[in-house]
């Protein structure tokens, strides 16, 4: 029964809820047991929830029992990123210098989970402060993939990914930065969806660069997906810049399918060198299946996407840089002693950061300093606000936009370690939907050569998330991927 | 830049003050300000800079700025920004303090000062908002941060918005620059943000003072001077820090830019830190917050309702109340002209009125240790103690005495006139025992009287103001000791 149960999807488990068949304590249990066999080989998981997990199941199950409404996610187990904060529950954002540091409060994806019921399995690995693309950066240990042990599950939300691929849960959320949900999930073969920026709130989210940062699910179906995010979106008035419209029902017209749309190919995309054979003729194949479906595709230009990383690599560096200036010592945390108060903060922060938190501090502290803002930083918002015009006039042309979600599948440990700038080229599709604050999913679109999977994005225009979920369903139900890992390095899912 | 020496220099002195808001909660977030709670009492995820916490602005403190702005004359500016000012700091929760930087609130204001020298345009160049730090309590014996055993830090202040409010350099002496401050607080407490005490740091002045020779353009080398906690020691502090970079410059010396600390104590400043290359704070907008866009119809409600201003306050005192000049200025810079106007509509005359609010209520407030506008007199009660001395009933020195009760709480004039007995005897029947005594005892002084002496009556006066334990009305004493003395 434990075994079946992880590999049912969130409406499967809705189902068989409502019905009475299983017990939201059965269905908690059923994935802690998996967590508990699995996760030495996977280390998703940071800390595992088991008892809130079993109080909360219970209290769902009495809630059923008593006919009372029980949400959408009611009883669904769920998985947090380490970088949302979870009141008394250890909150380390993946890094040394947040050790033993328990928040004082929930964030606002947090408590929202919490009032639809969903049963909090526990929190995820990650890139420290969510800088990374492959779980590397963790201060703490290294997420696998569960399609292959020997490979990086991709990040920096890499232990939401790999739990949702290796059925430890059938929801996760991560956050999404410059591509940190969608290529996780291209590299692990299941759905990632950041909607526009703004439509989650932030607070109680770890900020790494905050005009970017936006909460994403992570789910097996497109439709999982889409419950998950109408549970955390909407408007917060503890985060000024939440979008105040109400989320739409993405369920509704979720499977009215593509006939008539209009559906633009990235050309660029499609010219980058580094772009793997098998990465792009599973795209081609995906935007073959949506014109059979009845979509007219039409190609596109977006002419300043090319420069989307050097702009990204300037500002979320120079946004971190002050986000993370408050991790001191003085106040919660780790804290190193010394002599003097200047001393301390500076031996803190020597001690608790990683190699490539400190490399993006110095380089946004750099692109900050007078006399070179405006070389920098100012320069790179200008960047920016061109590709936002491309994302503009692109879907004048069209109502979403395809194209693969990373270049390549994913790859060994330590192959990109060593080298920056080759790590950070592997976001190079999806850091101009972030830039632009537009929303863009990634769905599984089969395997490349190595049995990996491959990724395809759909992109929407702001507050497009209806039209981009409707065109990844159908995708997705033409594609019909089975996201059971499977291959020599796979993991064993007993 | 070096001066050439000069014979005459000007001054040439921009103030920077800082105004605590009294809105009921911070600037970012619903903390309660409730000054003298327990620290790190009155905190919360937002202000301590918590992991993940975000700012929301108060929308009071936007209102409160833009009242402020309105009365100083500024342009409100239709969509402003928060910038981040980045330094580390212990008692700064987040490392850097949200603020406004290139594209403040108001923009360019001005105020007229008066002073004995006639009146003087300082211009605003701006005024921004921004939140205030915690207080750190450093620990060992030099009590400054640098060699402290260990050190304390109380957030119940971080958070707090404050408004910054930035002169033109355009003030010339010290007394310009007191006249400044004092009409800006003025302004401030009419428009009731904030207690705006410089003594409590509600209200903190920092000075930029340089020296140019007479008749030069161009800026001499400034020197920013810090801490004065009245009105008086900004303007003792302008006078040393001139006096010391006319000495500096006329011995061919120069100015070093520096932060310079004012001793009260001492009556000097002293070296704070040296500021040869200024810090870079790396200011950028702040991702957190979407810029302030208040509504163009919400301003001008606000404009709308704008209290009456000092400087229109004391030009009607003077022109419809009939107070004078300098009587004006006074009431309305210790905030009695209200007790003043009150006391005109129970039927005073202005100027006693005045005469008594700018003596007698002042006298208490420095014998009681309090602002004179916290004296609990009324315009109603003003007005009948000083209708009990026209009508006789209270000499004027009686009249001080039931005053005294009255502040003190005895109640009204006439309860405490009566409850002490103060009444002024003014029945012929009741003094003419005492005047008769008086002739009688002191027939010297009698005779001098009668002899035409008119002095001498001053000795018999005496005699009976102490019979009668100063009640007896002296007009009819002196009436009565005449009819006696000299009609027969």
């Amino acid at each position: 029964m434990g075994e079946l149960l992880v590999t049912k999807t969130a409406a499967g488990l809705r189902n068989l809820l409502d019905a009475g068949d299983v017990s939201a304590v059965e269905v908690a249990q059923a994935h802690l047991d998996h967590i508990e066999a699995t996760d030495d080989q996977l280390k998703a998981f940071l800390v595992v929830m088991r008892e809130s997990a079993l109080t909360k199941a219970r209290e769902v199950d009495a809630r059923i029992a008593d006919g009372a409404g029980a949400g959408l996610l009611a009883g669904i187990p769920v998985a947090l990123k380490d970088i949302f904060t979870t009141r008394a529950v250890p909150t380390t954002c993946g890094s040394k210098i947040l050790e033993g540091y328990r928040p004082p409060y929930d964030a606002t994806v947090t408590s929202r989970l919490d009032a639809a019921d969903a049963v909090l399995l526990g929190k995820t690995n990650m890139d420290e402060f969510a800088m990374g693309s492959s779980g590397e950066n963790s201060a703490y240990q290294l997420t696998t993939n569960p399609w292959d042990l020997e490979r990086v599950p991709g990040g920096s939300s890499s232990g939401s990914g790999a739990a949702v691929a290796g059925f430890q849960t059938p929801l996760a959320v991560g956050t999404d930065t410059g591509g940190s949900v969608r290529q996780p999930a291209a590299f692990s073969g299941v759905v990632g969806a950041k909607p526009t920026y703004g439509r989650v709130s932030r607070y109680g989210m770890i900020a790494f660069a905050s005009s970017l940062d936006q909460a994403s699910p992570f789910a097996r179906t497109v439709t999982d997906a889409a419950w998950m995010l109408e549970a955390i979106a909407g408007h917060d008035p503890m985060d000024s810049t939440s979008i105040p419209e109400p989320f739409p029902n993405l369920r509704e017209g979720l499977e009215a399918g593509v006939g008539g749309m209009r559906i633009g190919v990235v050309r660029e995309f499609f010219e980058s060198e580094g772009l793997e054979p098998g990465v792009r003729d599973r795209t081609q194949e995906a935007i073959q299946r949506l014109s059979k479906l009845g979509a007219q595709i039409v190609e596109v230009s977006l002419p300043h996407a090319v420069y989307g990383v050097s702009a990204y690599y300037l500002i979320a560096p120079s946004e971190c840089s002050s986000n993370l200036s408050r991790f001191d010592g003085v106040r919660y945390g780790l804290r190193v002693d010394a002599d003097s108060a200047e001393e301390m903060m500076a031996a803190t922060r020597e001690a608790g950061f990683g190699a490539e938190v400190k490399r993006r501090i110095m380089i946004g502290t750099y692109a900050l300093s007078a006399g070179y803002y405006d070389a920098y930083y100012a320069q790179a918002q200008r960047v920016r606000t061109l590709i936002l015009r491309d994302f503009a006039a692109a879907f004048e042309q069209c109502d979403a936009l395809i194209s693969p979600t990373a270049p390549t599948t994913a790859f060994r440990f330590g192959d990109k370690s060593d080298d920056p700038l080759a790590m950070y080229l592997n976001d190079i599709f999806t850091i101009p939907a972030s830039l632009a604050g537009t929303p863009a999913m990634s769905l599984p679109a089969g395997l490349d050569e190595k049995g990996l999977p491959v990724g395809v994005q759909v992109m929407g225009p702001v507050l497009g998330e209806q039209v981009m979920f409707r065109v990844a369903r159908a995708l997705e139900a033409e594609i019909a991927f089975d996201p059971t890992p499977r291959g020599p390095n796979a993991l064993e899912l007993g | 830049m070096v001066l050439e020496q000069a014979t005459h220099y000007e001054a040439v002195i921009g103030l920077e003050v800082h105004v605590e808001l009294n809105t009921n909660t911070k600037m970012f977030c619903s903390c309660a300000i409730d000054f003298g709670g327990e620290p790190n009492t009155r905190t919360c995820p937002v202000c301590l800079g918590q992991p993940g916490s975000l700012p929301v602005v108060n929308g009071k403190a936007v209102e409160a700025a833009i009242r402020l702005g309105l009365a100083l004359g500024c342009d409100i500016t239709p969509v402003s920004q928060f910038h981040r000012k980045n330094y580390f700091y212990p008692d700064m929760p987040k490392n850097y303090q949200i603020s406004q930087y290139d594209v403040p609130i108001c923009l360019g204001g001005a105020l007229t000062v008066t002073t004995g020298e006639g009146d003087h345009r300082v211009g605003i160049t701006r005024v921004h908002m921004e939140e205030d730090t915690g207080k750190s309590l450093h620990v060992g014996t030099s009590g400054r941060i640098h060699g402290a055993e260990y050190s304390l830090v109380d957030y119940n202040r971080a958070g707090i918005p404050l408004l910054e409010i930035v002169s033109e350099p355009d003030i010339r002496t010290a007394a310009q620059a007191q006249a400044y401050l004092a009409e800006l607080r003025a302004i401030v407490l009419a428009l009731g943000i904030s207690d705006a005490r410089l003594e409590e740091g509600s209200m903190r002045c920092d000075a930029n003072v340089s020296l140019r020779p007479v008749g030069h353009t161009v800026f001499g080398t400034r020197a920013e001077v810090k801490n004065m906690n009245s009105i008086r020691s900004l303007g003792r502090a302008i006078e040393y820090e001139i006096a010391r970079q006319t000495d500096l410059l006329t011995h061919g010396h120069r100015v070093v830019q520096e932060t310079r600390h004012w001793d009260e104590d001492a009556g000097r400043t002293s070296t704070l830190r040296t500021k040869e290359t200024t810090e870079d704070y790396r200011y950028f907008p702040d991702p957190d917050l979407v810029p302030v866009a208040p509504d163009a119809g919400w301003i001008e409600k606000l404009r709308a309702a704008l209290p009456e201003l000092p400087a229109a306050k004391r030009r009607r005192l003077v022109d419809d109340v009939g107070v004078g000049r300098e009587q004006a200025a006074t009431l309305v810079a210790i905030g009695l002209d209200g007790v003043l106007e009150d006391a005109v509509g129970a039927g005073a005359a202005a100027g006693e009125a005045a005469n008594w609010l700018t003596n007698e209520v002042v006298a208490w407030g420095n014998e009681q240790d309090l602002e004179p506008s916290a004296a609990p007199l009324t315009g109603a009660r003003l007005a009948e103690l000083l209708a009990l001395v026209s009508d006789g009933t209270l000499s004027k020195k009686l009249a001080r005495q039931v005053l005294t009760g009255v502040l003190a709480g005895e109640g009204s004039p006439r309860e405490v006139t009566k409850a002490r007995g103060l009444e002024q005897i003014s029945d012929s029947d009741a003094i003419a025992a005492a005047v008769d005594a008086a002739i009688v005892a002191d027939p010297a002084a009698a005779q001098k009287v009668r002899d035409g002496n008119d002095k001498a009556i001053g000795a018999l006066v005496g005699a009976v103001m102490r019979e009668t334990r100063g009640q007896a009305n002296p007009g009819l004493v002196n009436q009565l000791l005449r009819e006696r003395l000299l009609s027969s």
